[in-house]
C-alpha cells in the first residue's frame, strides 16, 4: 500500500486531488490536512510515501513545514501562482501542479513520481535553494518538542554554532534548528546580522559595547568572541 | 498671465502697433514743412518696410531660437536691416516723386534720424518676438507636462484598480474545477459569481465614484466566492445603515482591504475567522472599518501595511491628495484597517 497525505487549506482543492487519486487503487489517502501544523503531525505519524503540498497556507507555508521535518517525504507541490516557488521547482526538476490542473497533467506528475522514487533527496535540495533565493529571511520556524514556534527575526539575539545544529538565542532561551551557520549568514540581512566569529552571528542592534578587538558585549550580558575578519565586518557595518 | 494667446489676438496687436507708429511718424514728418500727403507716403513706406522685416523675423524664429551665444548675430542683423530699410525707403520715395530735388534733399537730410529710428524699431520688435516665442514655448511645455502628468496619474489609477490578485483567480478556478466533478450545479453557480465579480471589476473602471450600495454589492460577490473556497472557516459581518448607502466612494476600494484582512486573518490562524466591516458617517467623511483577528504572538512580522493596502493608500492619495486616509492599528487580537472618504 502506498500512503499519501494531502495538505491544502482549501477543502475543494483537497477534494480534487482526492478525486484524481481514485484511479490509483494502490494509493491510499491516510489523511487530509488544512494547514502546515496538522500536516507536520500527520507526516510524522504516518510516514507517507507521497505528499501533495500547497505552498501558501495558514501560519506556516509549505516550505517552512518541510524544513521542520527531519526527513522530508517525496512531495508533489500544488500552487496557484507563485513565481518564486516556480523558479525553485524548476531549478530542481521537481514536479509541481499549477491550479487548476487537469487529470492528464496530474497523471503525468504521478508517472514521474513513480519513475523516480528518490524524491526525498530532491526535496532537501529544493529547500536549500528556496532558502538561498529568499530575499530576506523574516522569521525562523522552530520545533520545540511537539509544538512549533515562529520567531520573528528581530527577536533573535544571536546565533551560535552547535555541532550539526544552530542554537537560536532569544530572550526566552534558545531553540535548536538543524541548519548550518553558512545558511543563516547567507539568508539574513547583512546590515542587521553580522557573523563576527566562526561560531557566532549577532544582531547588530544588540551590541552594548566592543571591549577590544576580540570581544563584544551584548545587551543581555553575553560576551561573544570576535574573530579578526568578524571585527572588520562589524566595523564596516557600524561605520567606524 | 497671457490669458488670450491666440494667433488672432497677436495679429491684431501687431497690426495696431504698426498703424499707431505710422500715425506718429506721419505727424512728426509734417512738422518739417512737408505736405501731409508726402508725409503720409513717407511714413507708410517706412513702417511697411519695418513691418515686413518683423514678419520675416517672426517666421525665422518660429523654426530657429537664438541662444545666448548668437545674440550678437541678431544685433548685427538688426544693424544691417536698419541700413537696408533706410536705403530702400530713400530709393522708393525718390522714385515716387520723380527725383524732385526738395524731396530727395529732405530724405537725405533726415536719413541719420531715420536710421536710428529704424534700428530702435527693429530692436524692439525683434525683442518682442523673441519674448513672445519664449513665453509660448514655456506655456506649451507646461501644457505638455500637465498632460503627461495627468496621463501618468490616470494610468496609475487604472493599474491600481486592476490589481486583481492572480492567487484569487486561479484558486477560484481550481475550486470550480473541483466542484465540476462532484457538484456540477454548484460549479455553475460559482462560475456565475466569478463572472459577475469580474464584470463588476471591468465596468467600474470607467467611473470616478460609486455609491456605497454598489460597492458593498460588489464586495458581497467577492465574499461569496471566498466562502466557497474557504468553507466554514470564513465568516463575515457587514454593518451599514441604510442612510449611508447613497454615500460615494472610489469604486473597488473595499475589496482589496477585505482581501488583505482575509489573507491576514486566515493565514495567521487555523481557526474560523470573522471579518467585520462597519460603515459610518462623521464630519463629512465616510469611515469604513475592516477588522480581522490575528495571532499577536505568532503572527509573521509584517513590513509596512502589505502590498494590497499600499495600493489602496496610493489610490486615495492620487484621488484626494491626502496621505492620512488609510490607517491601521491593532486592538488585542484584532487588526483594524480604517479608511476615510471625504464627502462633497
Amino acid at each position: 500500500m502506498i500512503k499519501a497525505i494531502i495538505i491544502d487549506d482549501e477543502p475543494l482543492a483537497r477534494s480534487i486531488v482526492a478525486e484524481y487519486l481514485q484511479t490509483y487503487s494502490q494509493i491510499t489517502i491516510v489523511q487530509e490536512c488544512g494547514d502546515g501544523f496538522e500536516g507536520m503531525k500527520a507526516i510524522g505519524q504516518h510516514q507517507p510515501d507521497l505528499v501533495f503540498l500547497d505552498v501558501q497556507m495558514p501560519k506556516i507555508n509549505g516550505f517552512e513545514m518541510l524544513e521542520l521535518l527531519d526527513q522530508p517525504p517525496a512531495v508533489i507541490f500544488t500552487t496557484a501562482f507563485d513565481e518564486f516557488a516556480m523558479r525553485a521547482f524548476e531549478a530542481h526538476a521537481i514536479d509541481y501542479l499549477l491550479k487548476p490542473f487537469s487529470k492528464e497533467r496530474f497523471d503525468k506528475a504521478m508517472e514521474k513520481w513513480m519513475k523516480q522514487k528518490a524524491t526525498p533527496q530532491h526535496t532537501q535540495a529544493l529547500l536549500d535553494t528556496v532558502a538561498a533565493q529568499q530575499e530576506e529571511q523574516q522569521r525562523v520556524v522552530v520545533k520545540t518538542g511537539s509544538s512549533i514556534r515562529i520567531i520573528p527575526i528581530q527577536e533573535v539575539l544571536y546565533f551560535e554554532a552547535y555541532d550539526d545544529y544552530v542554537k537560536i538565542h532569544t530572550k526566552d532561551g534558545y531553540f535548536l534548528k538543524k541548519k548550518t551557520m553558512q545558511y543563516f549568514e547567507n539568508t539574513l540581512d547583512p546590515k542587521v546580522f553580522v557573523r563576527v566569529h566562526r561560531s557566532f552571528i549577532i544582531q547588530v542592534a544588540e551590541i552594548t559595547k566592543i571591549d577590544s578587538a576580540d570581544e563584544v558585549l551584548l545587551k543581555s550580558g553575553k560576551r561573544v568572541p570576535l574573530s579578526r575578519t568578524g571585527y572588520g565586518k562589524l566595523k564596516t557595518v557600524l561605520g567606524i | 498671465m497671457f490669458k488670450e494667446f491666440s494667433t488672432r489676438y497677436v495679429a491684431f496687436a501687431f497690426g495696431t502697433w504698426w498703424v499707431l507708429w505710422t500715425a506718429v511718424v506721419w505727424y512728426i514728418i509734417t512738422f518739417y514743412g512737408v505736405s501731409w500727403q508726402q508725409a503720409l507716403v513717407d511714413a507708410s513706406i517706412n513702417m511697411a518696410l519695418l513691418a515686413l522685416t518683423s514678419i520675416a523675423v517672426l517666421n525665422t524664429i518660429k523654426f530657429y531660437r537664438p541662444t545666448r551665444g548668437n545674440l550678437l548675430y541678431l544685433r548685427l542683423w538688426s544693424l544691417l536691416h536698419a541700413l537696408f530699410i533706410s536705403a530702400v525707403h530713400g530709393w522708393l520715395i525718390a522714385e515716387i516723386y520723380s527725383y524732385q530735388i526738395e524731396v530727395v534733399r529732405f530724405v537725405e537730410l533726415s536719413s541719420p534720424i531715420r536710421y536710428v529710428f529704424n534700428l530702435v524699431m527693429i530692436g524692439i520688435s525683434t525683442t518682442a518676438i523673441v519674448i513672445y516665442h519664449y513665453v509660448k514655448d514655456e506655456r506649451e511645455h507646461e501644457l505638455r507636462k500637465d498632460a503627461a502628468e495627468q496621463l501618468a496619474k490616470e494610468t496609475e489609477l487604472i493599474k491600481l484598480r486592476q490589481q486583481l490578485q492572480p492567487h484569487f483567480l486561479f484558486n477560484s478556478l481550481n475550486s470550480i474545477s473541483a466542484l465540476a466533478g462532484s457538484k456540477p450545479e454548484q460549479a455553475r453557480k460559482m462560475i456565475q459569481q466569478l463572472s459577475d465579480f469580474l464584470r463588476g471589476t471591468l465596468r467600474k473602471e470607467e467611473q470616478q465614484l460609486t455609491t456605497l450600495r454598489d460597492e458593498l454589492h460588489h464586495l458581497q460577490l467577492y465574499l461569496d466566492i471566498e466562502k466557497v473556497r474557504f468553507g466554514h472557516r470564513l465568516e463575515t459581518a457587514i454593518q451599514c445603515g441604510a442612510e449611508l448607502e447613497a454615500l460615494e466612494l472610489p469604486p473597488l476600494i473595499l475589496q482589496p482591504i477585505v482581501e488583505n484582512a482575509i489573507k491576514f486573518g486566515l493565514y495567521d490562524t487555523t481557526d474560523a475567522v470573522l471579518i467585520e466591516l462597519t460603515a459610518q458617517l462623521a464630519q463629512k467623511e465616510l469611515i469604513v472599518q475592516v477588522k480581522n483577528p490575528f495571532d499577536a504572538v505568532t503572527a509573521a512580522p509584517r513590513k509596512g501595511t502589505g502590498f494590497g493596502l499600499n495600493a489602496v493608500s496610493r489610490r486615495l492619495y492620487l484621488l484626494y491628495g491626502r496621505t492620512d486616509l488609510l490607517k491601521t492599528h491593532t486592538e488585542g487580537n484584532l487588526f483594524i484597517t480604517t479608511i476615510h472618504i471625504p464627502q462633497p
